[in-house]
């Protein structure tokens, strides 16, 4: 891929650049390492954050920083409620995880998709694709880690026999027993693939987007892309906020029992 | 656009991210967030029930004003009631005092004339005896009647 990218000049040459990420190793042992780093980076900075304000937490009157992430954590706690019945230490926590970290990965789609790159090119490094949302690995390393999640889940709560039982029986009966199933798993397997392309879909186009716009005389940029960002904003939030919101139903569902 | 081991890194941060959320990132802020709500139930409750008694304390001090009221008017009353009785009192005790001053002057009155009239007698006896003594001269020996002359003058006395 990226001798191609390397071969293609203009037009096509430049977006292709701008889609390659950097990477080392050959076939699956690829590593990503834009991905890798400022996935990394921003989920430092969103630890260092609510660390900050987890200790000087307090019931008094809270700070600036204890304020906004008191706000964030009665937030997903809203959405946790809401929908989750059981009682679980993991959910609300992984929750916020998951909002907070997505949303700073598309955030980082609203910095001008040339500055990061022309940095990077300063400093000796050709590729850099710094959207983590845009790289299908990165989406999919969360939604398969919550599609573990459901599994152990449901096994734990409803026992081996019954989550198999969930899987043979429903929702058809027992006299449909192959159907059931075959139905049964394509709409567990649809989760994690649906919240991952969902998700990268969005970036994916987004990104895009700005690349073309990037590709416009200077004069018609800021026409077009000051919407573009604006609206970005709405859907850097809303692809969060939808991650999170059916990590949470998913796993409340994996806690029912029927 | 290839599934690849960035997704196993991916997959360790988050994982760890997750596991540092849970530890030591949402048990304090969410316990804070509690407390604080608690903070403000309790002080809300408190607020109300702060309320509640200050009306009843206003119901009480009312009840304990009318009372006082009562009592004061009862001790005035019953001031009047005293002080009239005193009044009577020493109405009554003047009133023997004056009797008893009467009686007593009466007594000491009683006493004077009788001082006088002994006095009176005393002098009319001694005036009856020089009277005597000058009509009878010398013939009256003072030794000799000595027992008539203090046997009248007894008497007289």
């Amino acid at each position: 891929m990226a001798t191609e990218a390397h071969a293609a000049e203009g037009v096509t040459g430049y977006i292709i650049h701008h889609l390659t990420p950097l990477h080392v190793g050959e076939g699956f042992w690829t590593l990503h390492l834009d991905t890798l780093f400022f996935s990394a980076v921003l989920g430092g900075l969103f630890i260092w954050f609510f660390k900050t304000a987890a200790e000087k937490a307090t019931s008094g009157v809270p700070g600036l920083v204890q304020n906004f992430a008191e706000m964030l954590i009665e937030f997903v706690d809203n959405q946790v409620k809401d929908s989750f019945h059981g009682d679980s230490k993991l959910i609300a926590p992984l929750a916020l995880t998951i909002f907070c970290w997505i949303f700073m990965w598309n955030f980082m789609d609203l910095f001008p998709v040339d500055i990061l790159p022309l940095v990077g090119s300063m400093m000796g490094i050709e590729y850099l694709r710094v959207v983590p949302s845009t790289d299908l690995n990165a989406t999919f390393a969360m939604s398969i880690s919550v599609f573990c999640l459901i599994i152990f889940y449901s096994i734990k709560i409803k026992g081996p026999w019954g989550f198999a039982k969930e899987l043979m029986f429903q929702p058809f009966g027992p006299w449909l027993l192959p159907f059931n199933l075959l139905l049964k798993l394509v709409e567990e397997i649809a989760k994690p693939i649906s919240l991952a392309l969902r998700l990268f879909g969005n970036l994916y186009a987004g990104e895009l987007i700005f690349i073309l716009i990037a590709l416009l005389p200077w004069y018609i940029q800021p026409v077009l892309s000051f919407p573009w960002a604006i609206f970005h904003i709405l859907i850097i939030t809303l692809q969060a906020f939808i991650f999170m919101v059916l990590t949470i139903v998913y796993l409340s569902m994996a806690h029912e029992d029927h | 656009m290839s599934i690849n081991a960035t997704l196993i890194g991916q997959m360790i941060t988050f994982a760890l991210l997750v596991w540092f959320t849970m530890k030591y990132i949402w048990p304090p802020l969410f316990d804070s967030l509690e407390e604080r709500k608690k903070k403000i139930a309790d002080g809300l409750a408190a607020a109300e029930k702060g309320q509640e008694e200050i009306l009843l304390a206003e119901k009480k001090a009312k009840g304990v004003i009318k009372e006082a009221k009562e009592q004061s008017s009862e001790i005035v009353t019953l001031a009047q009631k005293r002080a009239n009785e005193l009044i009577e009192e020493s109405k009554d005790t003047a009133k023997k005092e004056g009797e008893r001053l009467i009686v007593a002057a009466k007594a000491q009155i009683e006493q004077e004339i009788q001082q006088a009239k002994e006095g009176l007698r005393q002098e009319v006896a001694d005036l009856a005896l020089s009277a005597a003594e000058q009509i009878l001269g010398a013939e009256i020996d003072k030794a000799k009647h000595q027992d008539i002359i203090s046997k009248v003058s007894k008497q007289l006395g």
